[in-house]
């Protein structure tokens, strides 16, 4: 017990200041190294709901280090392909690997190596935010020191400890969205998957969770879907777009900048996905 | 098992930190109460036992624990909180079982709670206490049953109201199969041994001979078949519907 928190404190203090002398090198050289298989691996990805075709043949891969940001349209099956790829949905067909295990295979392992946030940071409004977080830790296999530990640096890092004898259900948006992150990096997962993580907080809360992810990006591979254009640019090293269930863009955020003619994003994600819909008709239709 | 105590700690936390869970013990205690000295006639039998007390826990059943079932699931549903439950590492016959076993539990304390009962029928008779024991395992069965029927019916809906109305009316059904108001629908027309097989299905006719103070294996074996049964179909109802 006594050398395997000791061992987690250092690998703590390592990654810190690690992350403080990469802090000056490009994310581009951590991507690159010596990794062959990708911590999140979708191929063919395809929903369906009865008539609805959510998802349409979508594949794309992220490495360690790398923070994808997932955009599109409302409705355009982001959502839906996050829920698949955290394994809350089966697809109806493709597959999703993290880590090189299959999610239909084997969703136990693959849950345990992920922390997802769902769309709206669903959590039990009637407990408090310590009882909550205590939960989350005794599911995630944590106990004793290593919990209190985990517990201890996780609400630090969201900053939760004014709130954590307040039920969830009286908090602001802002902690409750706090609560959901806090969820969701408890186990210090390989694998973060949040779906709009910034939603509905104000400006500089905002900014906390982008640090708060860039920080995290280094020895992880995050996806977040955002609607925020500039959230691209601040905390992502890759950019996809899907409208209608289809990929129309993966690249980096300056490769879709230099889509539009005027060098904006905003212009370019426009341009894009509206290109799309007036190929393929209104949106909505399947 | 780790993970069921775990979602079964998180689920008894979300009964007494609500009213749910004091509301719900107080009516049921005052009913058990009205029930067993007024209709039941407890003073007037003039015997020492607490037939008059369990006589009434099917009827009572029947419309307070579909109340403690309805929100098992479709609270989970409405919020939400249902991917997160359903993205954590634990598998989902855990979570159904978790979830089960808590509000069971809260029944067996509710149940427990009408000790008083028991005292005040051993301070002015000399009862069979046997009886009475198998009195309390007959109802705790029952309420599992009841239970386990509840549980289903809510993952099938995201509305708590919903889930306590369709729960109440297959527990009624379940309650009375042996009578004539559910048989009639069936003698007639469909073979004898399926009417047979019907009428065995009744929570009365199961939860009466154990009351009585026989406990019969099959009796035992009916309960436990029937919980069994509906948190399997409880998972699958989830597996089924929880996309939408």
């Amino acid at each position: 017990m006594g050398v395997d928190c000791s061992f987690y404190l250092c690998k703590i203090f390592a990654a810190r200041d690690v992350r403080a002398v990469a802090n000056n090198k490009t994310k581009k050289s951590t991507m690159t190294s010596e990794t062959p298989t990708p911590a999140i691996e979708v191929l063919h990805l395809d929903k369906r709901f009865g008539p609805l075709h959510a998802v349409r043949d979508i594949s794309f891969s992220v490495y360690k280090g790398e923070v994808l940001g997932f955009l599109g349209p409302n409705g355009a099956g982001k959502s839906t392909t996050m829920k698949m790829i955290s394994g809350f949905l089966e697809p109806t067909g493709g597959s999703v690997n993290v880590n090189g295990v299959d999610v239909a295979v084997d969703p136990i392992t693959v849950k345990s190596t992920i922390g997802y946030l769902p769309e709206g940071a669903p959590s039990y409004g009637e407990m408090t935010v310590i009882s909550f977080l205590n939960f989350i830790a005794e599911i995630r296999g944590l106990h004793g020191e290593k919990r209190r530990e985990r517990l201890d640096a996780v609400i630090k890092e969201v900053h939760l400890e004014p709130v954590l004898h307040q039920s969830i259900e009286t908090l602001s948006k802002g902690f409750k969205r706090r609560v959901g992150v806090a969820q969701t990096i408890m186990h210090d997962p390989e694998v973060l998957i949040m779906d709009e993580p910034t939603d509905g907080l104000d400006p500089n809360q905002k900014h906390e969770v982008r640090s708060l992810i860039k920080e995290m990006a280094r020895d992880k591979a995050i996806i977040i879907s955002t609607h925020i254009l500039e959230e691209v640019d601040a905390v992502c090293d890759r950019a996809i777009i899907i409208a209608a269930g289809q990929l129309l863009f993966d690249g980096t955020p300056a490769e879709l900048r230099a889509r539009a003619d005027t060098g904006n994003i905003d212009d370019a994600f426009r341009q894009l996905t509206t290109e799309y819909y007036e190929k393929q008709g209104a949106p909505g239709q399947s | 098992m780790k993970n069921i105590k775990a979602i079964m700690k998180r689920e008894l936390y979300g009964y007494f930190s609500t009213p749910v869970a004091y509301v719900f013990i107080v009516i049921f205690l005052f009913l058990t109460g009205v029930f067993t000295f007024y209709i039941g006639a407890f003073y007037e039998r003039g015997q020492a036992d607490l037939e008059p007390f369990f006589r009434f826990h099917p009827w009572l059943y029947l419309f307070l624990i579909p109340a403690i079932s309805m929100r098992l699931w479709s609270e989970e549903r409405k919020s939400g909180t249902i991917e997160l439950l359903m993205t954590l590492p634990i598998s989902l016959t855990d979570a159904v079982i978790g979830k089960f076993l808590a509000a069971w539990i809260f029944s067996g304390v509710a149940l427990l709670l009408t000790f008083p009962m028991w005292l005040t029928v051993n301070y002015l008779g000399d009862p069979d206490n046997t009886v009475i024991v198998a009195g309390y395992i007959g109802s705790f069965l029952m309420a599992g049953g009841f239970l386990a029927i509840g549980s289903c019916i809510s993952a099938l809906t995201r509305s708590q109201v919903i889930a306590f109305v369709i729960s109440v009316v297959v527990c009624f059904l379940f309650v009375l199969s042996g009578f004539p108001v559910v048989l009639d629908f069936f003698t007639g027309w469909a073979p004898q041994m399926l009417v047979d097989a019907i009428a065995s299905l009744s929570f009365l006719t199961h939860f009466n001979s154990i009351q009585k103070g026989v406990i019969d294996l099959r009796d035992i074996v009916y309960f436990a078949v029937l919980i069994a049964f509906w948190l399997y179909a409880n998972i699958i109802a989830i597996e089924s519907t929880k996309a939408r």
